[in-house]
């Protein structure tokens, strides 16, 4: 009777979980085969390859907001990751007392201060002193808003990694800077990296703080010190302009945007499943 | 190196106060390696130990017994310091290594010298290899040797290399849990530590395995002080030259271990020897 009960509950169980997965994977596939439909089947080396056509004519490309988005993304992890990732490596090793508390706070704080006031204060510090929009400006803010997740992922998994393994280190006469360094780190970087992945694709989703700081551009923009286009503003643009031809760019930005940060997340997976095997 | 009484001969003396070092020690000629005096350690405000005045022997392997939670693992993470590492815990008295104080060592080099088992394993989650060459790196390698020697010496010391000698490079998280602790200890012997602290290093272990552990206590006392915590009365008996035994956070006897376990003055360590509690 038990047993039968016990085998009913397993089948409902395992059933609800199986569901639960199809519908979260399907919603993915749904929102790619939708963009795809709308726009990403019209997506032609174009696109990738030629600057927007001038305002009126159809066709042209977004080659420029691609660069222009990974060079804010580059920006971006130069700043998110280093100072996340200090940031977080203190907290979890070394923080002790009322400070560290403090800063845990702010970080929490400063995930929640929506984008668009991030993009309007990096317009009042770094646009408007300067007279001009640019993508140095552009890749500060989204560095800005990739720091709290950075810093509390790289402190949470930290945090995860048995005190036993720091001890076996230190047992073996590693300082505390060596462990880290050598063993807690390692242990936690898969998680950690994941973790940063996580937040780049956030941040290259934003629009709001590039409309503040990096403008738009419908030109190449060499260096790093013009407005720039980038994929988000251009679907922002694009979206609500009353061009049909538009319409359908925005939807394949959306789908290049997408499959860009697919592409990272895989990456990254590949090369940590590397790393990892090489490190045991 | 020193010299060793017949056992006869020596009368320890065994009362429930705290010990002197004069009056606990055993063998007088032999030369005391690691000592504590009145050594008391508290987490936060709880007293886990109190007043422990124990001497450890160079070349001699002792033995420290003493019912769960009674304070064995807190006392040897003294020796080495690794107590340190948690935070409120608080070291009262002396300890002293080759008439050194260990409390005013540079805690690296002491732990260096004064390695260390743990009571559950914790290898690295890295290959075996750098598991073992860890220590190794780290203090930086004695000259004329390789990285690859090292390794394989202590592990087959520790009794592992015929098991993991095709698979240095896979991960020590694949080995089975005694295997793992096997790898802990060749990871403590890869960098030839003088005195060797063993938290229950045969509790995962099958009585093969255990046999050659003992085996390599018995080689390593040559060039090594051991003191193994244990909770097998048997294998105290089997290896231990002298054995401590704790009650509740304090030394009760610490004599040879023949007269521990033939002949206890106190009541309490013939109540746990025989099995009457604990
Ligand atoms: N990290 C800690 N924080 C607070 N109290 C602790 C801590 N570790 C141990 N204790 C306490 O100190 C006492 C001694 O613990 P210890 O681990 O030294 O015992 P033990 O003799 O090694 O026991 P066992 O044979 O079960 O390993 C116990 O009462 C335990 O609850
Ligand atoms: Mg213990």
């Amino acid at each position: 009777m038990l047993q039968r009960r016990r085998k009913i509950v397993n089948v409902v169980m395992l059933s609800l979980t199986g569901v639960c997965t199809v519908f979260i994977v399907s919603v993915l596939f749904i929102i790619l085969g939708y963009l795809f439909w709308n726009g990403a089947r019209y997506l032609t080396i174009n696109f990738f390859t030629k600057l927007p056509a001038p305002v009126g004519e159809e066709g042209g490309g977004m080659a420029n907001a691609i660069v222009g988005s990974g060079k804010l993304l580059l920006l971006a992890t130069l700043i998110g990751v280093p100072f996340g990732f200090l940031g977080g490596v203190y907290l979890a090793e070394y923080g002790t007392g009322i400070f560290p508390s403090m800063v845990r706070y702010m970080t929490d704080l400063l995930n929640g201060v929506p984008s668009i006031v991030i993009g309007i204060f990096a317009y009042g510090v770094l646009v408007a002193p300067r007279h001009h929009f640019s993508t140095l400006a552009g890749g500060m803010a989204l560095g800005v808003m990739m720091v709290p997740i950075a810093l509390r992922t790289t402190e949470e998994f930290l945090r995860g990694v048995p005190q036993s393994l720091r001890e076996g280190a230190m047992a073996l006469g590693a300082s505390k800077a060596r462990t880290i360094a050598t063993v807690v780190i390692p242990a936690a970087i898969r998680g950690i990296l994941s973790g940063m992945m996580l937040d780049l694709a956030r941040v290259a989703g934003e629009t709001a703080p590039l409309l503040f700081t990096s403008l738009g551009n419908r030109f190449w923009s060499p260096g790093w010190d013009k407005p720039t286009a980038a994929l988000p503003e251009m679907i922002y643009h694009y979206a609500i302009s009353p061009y049909d031809d538009w319409h359908r760019q925005a939807w394949a930005a959306g789908f290049v945007l997408l499959a860009l940060v697919l592409l990272v997340n895989i990456v990254a997976r590949l090369v940590l499943a590397r790393t990892s095997h090489a490190a045991g | 190196m020193s010299i060793t009484p017949e056992p006869e001969t020596i009368v320890g003396s065994i009362n429930q106060e705290p010990l002197t070092s004069s009056g606990s020690a055993p063998k007088q000629a032999e030369t005391v390696k690691l000592s504590t005096d009145r050594l008391s350690f508290h987490y936060g405000s709880y007293q886990a130990l109190h007043d422990i005045s124990l001497s450890f022997y160079a070349n001699r392997i002792t033995a420290l017994i003493g019912p769960s939670g009674c304070g064995k693992s807190t006392f040897l993470r003294t020796l080495n310091r690794i107590s340190e590492t948690i935070r409120h815990t608080r070291i009262d008295g002396q300890i002293t290594l080759d008439g050194e104080d260990v409390l005013a060592l540079d805690v690296t080099n002491l732990r260096r010298r004064v390695g260390m088992v743990f009571q559950r394993p914790n290898p690295f989650p890295k290959s075996i290899f750098d598991n073992v060459a860890y220590g190794v790196r780290v203090n930086g390698l004695a000259r004329g040797t390789s990285v690859r020697e090292v390794v394989e010496k202590s592990l087959r010391r520790a009794a592992l290399w015929d098991e993991v000698k095709d698979k240095l490079h896979e991960s020590a998280h694949a080995l089975s849990g005694g295997q793992q602790q096997r790898l802990c200890i060749a990871r403590a012997l890869a960098v030839d530590p003088e005195v060797l602290l063993l938290d229950e290093p045969c509790s995962a272990l099958d009585p093969i395995a255990t046999a050659k552990i003992e085996d390599l206590l018995f080689t390593l006392k040559d060039d090594c002080t051991i003191v193994i915590v244990t909770h097998n009365m048997q294998q105290a008996a089997r290896v231990a030259d002298n054995t401590g035994f704790f009650l509740l956070g304090k030394l009760i006897e610490f004599d040879q271990t023949e007269v521990i376990f033939k002949n206890p003055a106190a009541k309490e360590t013939e109540d746990y020897i025989t099995g009457r509690f604990g």
